[in-house]
């Protein structure tokens, strides 16, 4: 084994058919885009070369900046909801009854496709008809909200199925964490006196601190590209009330022909992802981590 | 070591048993792959491939798809020499595909297309085939006068028409006897009507807005109906302008519509799909919508007779003091029509197979289908449902149908016309906000 590593053609041999699969299915289609987006083209007939007209456009688009601070602002919510999957998590990981059946519970959104569960929540919010406003009614609301044609409520209505979609898949992540905790660590401070909030804050959170980060920075860039449940669920609207890039990039490439400028929004997309990782890396990168 | 054995004979079968599930999916993907690699250029029996690529899929719309399969079996009986290759999606799937298609330069041999501004792009890109010809040769003067010409750009037909639609109210007959309604001739008397739903806690009318044309509907007949029929036409050709009072008056009436809670609340959250489920479920008093909706009220298997019974329909009302003096003008259009590739390997037969399927359509979507054809029909001696035998006589005595605005604009600003559309039922913006944004993208078009 040793001698294979030490051979770099070999280590060159064993990398490159991985290193070709992503260079043509990632980087080379990234590139690309890029290049369409300085280019006026309808996605068929032959594209024109206009510089970086695209770009300068986007720059002053406010359509394209209001749905930047939706998909902003998406982003922010679900950063803070992770703090609701991680005080779950924590109940789940100390031993509690019934654990296992809760874990379970929240896990199966996950194991349904986005657009099954826009399908779901878009029959919830049904203004009339709907079980939410059945039971506002009910207890005597007069004029229930109108969850998906409101602007000014829609984004937080869409919020909710996004919350619950992805309970799942964070919670097991920091369960997973909180359980890699060791239990002796657990056990000595408890003999020593902490309290339970103290051995959470003290002990479990600066533990499990790496994974809390990544799953900041996979919380806040996957918000920022969120498309499916969007757009089965309101297509971004009542008038782009509920847009977000992804699904603007969207409307301009395929409902409106502008695969140009769908190229260019793409394009920036990446960038402002890109930014957004890196600027999280810099803000939760102080100090050594805690190692046990 | 016996028990070790015995142990991986166990193993083994499931896994030969994945193992042999796996080769076979591999072996059928390899065998459909190989079809369709070899074609157009022919087939196994040496035939030639035609593919086409049609939006009627079983299950929703199970006339239609039964029809077009007749239609096919008789071709091929008639061609031995030609094989139908068919791929079949839903309506919005469709749209999405075609586009994906064209960007690649694949479209399939024959497919299906809309008129007018969804055309446009297809033929400015060469994707799309003169067909006049095949239509002199074929079907000379069967459309219905001005069909044809919607699929037409600078004197060249791309698409020929398969179906025409026009919007009435459609109205539960049932609902309006409870409450002693009658079928309102003037605009003051809809409004009337609209009241007296309301007052008994009946949703007159159900609109879904989430993509906009449903509500435009509205906004197109007020239109036609105050500022006369050629108007909105005259915008898109450029003659008139967006802000043009009359247009201004249609978006206010739009809001006070609103404003007397005539649409369903939430309507701009709704799709049309959601929408229509009020009205088939007798929540909703009436809904504006296009003929395609026929075969619900009339031939439907899905539909329960009893619900089919209690629909009528009617022409949209008269509107006092407005240009629009004629209750015989129509906000309508073609549905759909076929178009054949430019770049097709077989494009002389793919033009005949268009041809003939047309023809043949005409025919048999009256009596199984119950939609309307692009092409004219003798009804004499056909057994047809009296809905729809009265809805074409209203067609052949219709004074103007006017193409619907967004069909007719460029999928730029019929996107625009969408959102704003949404905005103006969701009172999100005002009349003249609505009007002077729409008049800015069509200026911005023109230069």
């Amino acid at each position: 084994m040793k001698a294979v590593m030490s051979n770099k053609s070999a280590i060159a041999l064993y990398v490159l058919p991985a290193l070709l699969l992503i260079l043509i299915i990632i980087y080379i289609p990234l590139v690309l885009t890029g290049y369409y987006g300085m280019m006026d083209w309808k996605g068929f007939a032959p594209m024109k070369f206009i510089g970086l007209d695209n770009y300068n456009k986007l720059i002053h688009d406010s359509m394209f900046w209001k749905s930047t601070y939706h998909s902003v602002l998406l982003g922010i919510c679900s950063t803070l909801s992770l703090l609701i999957y991680l005080a779950v998590s924590m109940v789940l990981a100390s031993r509690i009854k019934g654990a296992n059946l809760f874990r379970k519970i929240y896990l199966i959104p996950m194991l349904l496709s986005s657009v099954a569960i826009a399908q779901l929540w878009s029959k919830i919010y049904d203004p009339s008809n709907g079980m939410i406003n059945h039971l506002l009614t009910s207890m005597g609301v007069q004029n229930p909200p109108l969850w998906l044609s409101d602007p000014n409520i829609v984004l937080f209505a869409i919020f909710v199925p996004i919350v619950w979609q992805y309970a799942g898949f964070y919670i097991i992540i920091y369960y997973a964490a909180l359980k890699n905790v060791p239990e002796e660590v657990i056990e000595a401070a408890t003999i020593d006196g902490a309290t339970p909030w103290q051995v959470a804050s003290r002990i479990k959170l600066p533990l499990i601190a790496p994974v809390f980060k990544v799953t900041i920075i996979l919380a806040l860039v996957g918000s920022l590209k969120y498309f499916d449940l969007i757009f089965v669920m309101t297509g971004g609207g009542p008038n782009h009330a509920s847009e977000v890039m992804a699904s603007y990039m969207y409307g301009e490439a395929f409902s409106k022909y502008n695969f140009g400028y769908g190229s260019a929004i793409g394009f920036a997309l990446l960038l402002i992802c890109l930014l957004m990782t890196w600027l999280i890396r810099k803000l939760t990168t102080s100090g050594e981590d805690v190692q046990y | 070591m016996e028990e070790v054995v015995s142990l991986n004979k166990k193993k083994a079968l499931p896994i030969i048993m994945v193992l042999v599930v796996m080769l076979s999916l591999a072996l059928s993907g390899c065998t459909s792959s190989d079809n369709n690699a070899s074609g157009s250029q022919g087939g196994s029996n040496g035939q030639t491939v035609i593919k086409f690529m049609h939006l009627w899929p079983e299950g929703s719309s199970n006339a239609q798809y039964t029809i077009v399969n007749e239609i096919i079996q008789d071709y091929e009986k008639q061609h031995p020499d030609i094989k139908i290759q068919t791929e079949i999606l839903g309506n919005d799937q469709y749209r999405e595909k075609l586009k994906v298609l064209a960007s690649s330069n694949e479209l399939p041999d024959v497919g299906m297309t809309w008129s007018d501004g969804f055309l446009k792009p297809y033929v400015e890109g060469q994707l799309f085939t003169p067909l006049d010809d095949v239509i002199d040769a074929n079907l000379k003067d069967t459309f219905i006068p001005g069909v044809k010409e919607s699929y037409a750009i600078d004197g060249k037909t791309y698409g020929m028409p398969l179906e025409l639609n026009i919007s009435y109210i459609f109205y539960n007959k049932e609902l309006f006897k409870k409450y002693n309604l009658q079928v309102p001739k003037t605009y003051s008397e809809f409004k009337n009507i609209v009241k007296t739903l309301n007052d008994n806690k009946v949703i007159p009318a159900a609109v879904g807005n989430k993509e906009g044309w449903p509500g435009s509907f509205w906004f197109m007949y007020l239109v036609d109906r105050i500022g006369g029929p050629t108007i909105l036409t005259d915008v898109i050709q450029g003659k008139r302008s967006f802000d043009d009072p009359a247009i201004v008056q249609a978006a206010t009436e739009v809001q006070n519509l609103v404003d007397m809670n005539t649409f369903e609340k939430g309507n701009s959250g709704l799709s049309n799909d959601e929408a229509k489920g009020y009205f088939m479920n007798e929540q909703a008093a009436m809904f504006l919508t296009a003929t395609w909706e026929l075969p619900n009220y009339t031939t439907s298997p899905d539909v329960p007779q009893a619900f089919k019974d209690k629909i009528g329909y009617f022409k949209f009302p008269l509107y006092e003091g407005g240009k629009g003096t004629d209750i015989n003008s129509y906000v309508g259009g073609p549905g759909v029509g076929l178009f054949v590739a430019e770049n097709s390997e077989v494009k002389e037969q793919a033009k005949d197979f268009a041809a003939f399927l047309v023809k043949e359509w005409g025919n048999k979507s009256v009596t199984d289908a119950g939609v309307i054809p692009a092409t004219k029909v003798d009804t004499a001696g056909k057994k047809l449902d009296p809905m729809y035998v009265e809805i074409l006589k209203d067609l052949s005595s219709a004074s103007n149908v006017t193409t619907y605005f967004d069909t007719q604009a460029s999928p730029n600003v019929a996107e625009l016309h969408h959102d704003l559309i949404a905005a103006l039922f969701g009172k999100q913006i005002t009349p003249q906000q609505f009007v002077q944004q729409t008049a800015a993208a069509l200026a911005e078009e023109s230069n």
